[in-house]
């Protein structure tokens, strides 16, 4: 079986955002990009499926700007076998939308045949939590969202669900799309080897018209603002004292 | 023009709280019509019929929307038209089911709408909360979730017209195995007027106790950061912020978190913050109407004595 998992490249999660001020976005110049942190989650079972013996492929796709190339060698280097860059922008604050990518997705499962998608329940820059939802639906497939375990059963998989108050299991038949929540599993780090082997694996260049794809936004963006700040209050002496201010404001 | 808000039921019981939430939201929009879609939903549709400012509600009751499986629940959805918006109450069971309707309807969804603008304008938080922005969708039909915490909850008094309709055709694509509810006499983190969480200055999951005591004793829902959750301290369904839950109490307590970015998400909507810290630097303070500096093994068991 061949999975296929689609990775964005997105600002780092530890680097502090900068709203630019003319409201037109955030500040993408010279801050480090990475890997969207659910996706490395995605890849990581991708792999662990591999080398249990129950995928004979791994295949990453990235959709943006060139340099998403430098995310797919990230994921070849953790051990994907090969991977798929679908050049959809070039300006890096154009970001492409969930739809769009799903569109461009279900070109490639059309392609590649894999028998599951496993990929990050969101993307850390627009926090949408669509893609996986949305490719579902276009192929007519099963989904099985915020997966905290995965079970390969043959013609079906078993899928443990992060959700409000509790976890949900539930059997969807294959080919199915997963996406993925924090807890599956704990990412592996590309050793240096992996790295410039990596550098060799195939990564093949495509563009939305190779697949007949429109990728014209659905959603103009407005403006990004800061978010309303909130500033620090008081800091009391005592319990005394946070017990009467709580008192006082009509809280307790 | 009409909006069809997608009741958020669970096992035949209407979450009240976030419809009616989600109902607030809708009725800017325009008339609202709500569906109640599951296994049975009979009961739920008659308590969203009482939902003031609902038009109409929609009974769908079949085996195949048990368990709030995504397929069967957005074709059924989906195959409901006459509306200009479809709108749910961003929970899980809403972000699983509401992208795929968008996509069937090859429209994009909007996510964690907080404020409505107009009937095409919606601001949105992005990079975990860190940035707003405001998007206008050229769609036909506008797919939304809202963001509970950022619209008040629509009052009980209505008596909408009840209609049943007919589930979609089952695609038979997945089944449901078992559910997990952490069982709890204590409120509903997302719904209630006052937090207690805890943060990795917790130390252990025996201390996490205290926490609760305090919580107990305010009658609050029990929350933890994420730290507190990675460590093992707490379970993942008490976990407040951008990957957990968003939560914006009258009240909210943290004990012994720092204030990662992350966890700031999910409640500096709060409307009285208080934080209980050892290090009196911890970005938590900055947030914080009370702050109190200390030793929160001493400090939290003295406050719960002393309210």
């Amino acid at each position: 079986m061949k999975i296929l998992v689609p990775v964005k490249r997105v600002i780092d999660y530890n680097v502090k955002v900068r709203v630019k001020s003319d409201g037109s976005g955030v500040d993408l110049a010279n801050v480090k990009m990475s890997m969207n942190p659910f996706d490395e989650i995605a890849v990581e079972e991708a792999i662990r499926l591999k080398e249990q013996g129950t995928a004979s492929e791994v295949v990453v796709v990235s959709i943006g700007v060139k340099q998403a190339s430098e995310t797919l060698r990230t994921a070849l280097a953790m051990g994907a076998d090969r991977a798929i860059l679908i050049e959809a922008a070039a300006d890096v604050n154009t970001d492409i939308e969930p739809l769009a990518v799903a569109k461009l997705l279900a070109a490639v499962v059309r392609d590649e045949q894999p028998g599951l998608v496993i990929a990050g329940k969101q993307a850390i820059d627009n926090d949408m939590n669509a893609t996986g939802q949305m490719l579902s639906a276009l192929l007519g497939w099963s989904q099985a969202t915020f997966a905290s375990k995965l079970e390969i059963e043959g013609e079906a998989a078993l899928v443990t669900r992060e959700v409000d108050g509790g976890m949900q299991t539930i059997r969807v038949k294959m080919p199915t799309i997963v996406t993925v929540d924090l807890r599956l599993n704990e990412p592996r780090y590309a050793s240096l080897p992996n790295i410039m082997k990596a550098k060799k694996k195939p990564l093949e260049e495509k563009t939305p018209a190779d697949y007949g794809v429109d990728v014209t936004p659905r959603l103009t963006i407005v403006k990004t603002v800061e978010p309303a700040g909130r500033s620090a209050g008081i800091k009391v002496g005592s319990v005394d004292e946070l017990v009467s201010k709580l008192k006082e404001a009509g809280v307790i | 023009m009409a909006v069809l808000v997608l009741g958020e039921v669970t096992d035949g019981q209407l979450s009240l709280d976030a419809t009616a939430k989600a109902v607030t939201a809708a009725k800017v929009l325009g008339e609202v019509t709500v569906l109640c879609a599951g296994g049975s939903a009979a009961a739920a549709g008659a308590e969203a019929a009482m939902i003031e400012g609902v038009a109409r509600v929609l009974v769908a009751e079949d085996a195949t929307l048990g368990h709030r499986l995504a397929e069967p629940t957005a074709a059924l959805v989906a195959g409901l038209s006459g509306y200009s918006h479809i709108v749910a109450p961003a929970t899980t069971d809403a972000k699983n089911v509401m992208p795929r309707v968008a996509a069937l309807l090859d429209v994009m969804v909007i996510s964690d709408v907080v404020g409505i603008v107009d009937a095409d304008t919606f601001e949105r938080p992005v990079y975990a909360g860190n940035a707003m922005q405001t998007v206008r969708s050229s769609d036909a039909v506008k797919v939304l979730t809202v963001r509970t915490t950022a619209f008040e909850a629509a009052a009980s008094g209505g008596s909408a017209a009840v209609e049943n309709v007919a589930a979609a055709a089952d695609p038979a694509l997945s089944e449901w195995v078992e559910d997990k509810v952490a069982a709890s006499d204590r409120p509903d983190l997302t719904s209630a007027g006052i937090v207690v969480s805890g943060g990795r200055g917790i130390g252990s999951e025996e201390n996490f106790a205290i926490v609760a005591a305090l919580a107990d004793k305010l009658g609050a829902a029990v929350g933890a950061s994420r730290a507190a959750v990675d460590a093992g301290y707490a379970p993942n369904d008490w976990q407040v912020g951008q990957t957990g839950k968003v939560v914006a109490p009258a009240l909210y307590v943290a004990v012994g978190i720092s204030g990662a970015i992350q966890h700031l998400a999910g409640m500096k909507d709060s409307k009285v913050i208080v934080a209980i810290n050892k290090d009196e630097d911890a970005p938590i303070f900055q947030v914080a109407d009370y702050g109190l500096v200390g030793d929160l093994f001493e400090i939290v068991p003295e406050l719960t004595a002393k309210i």
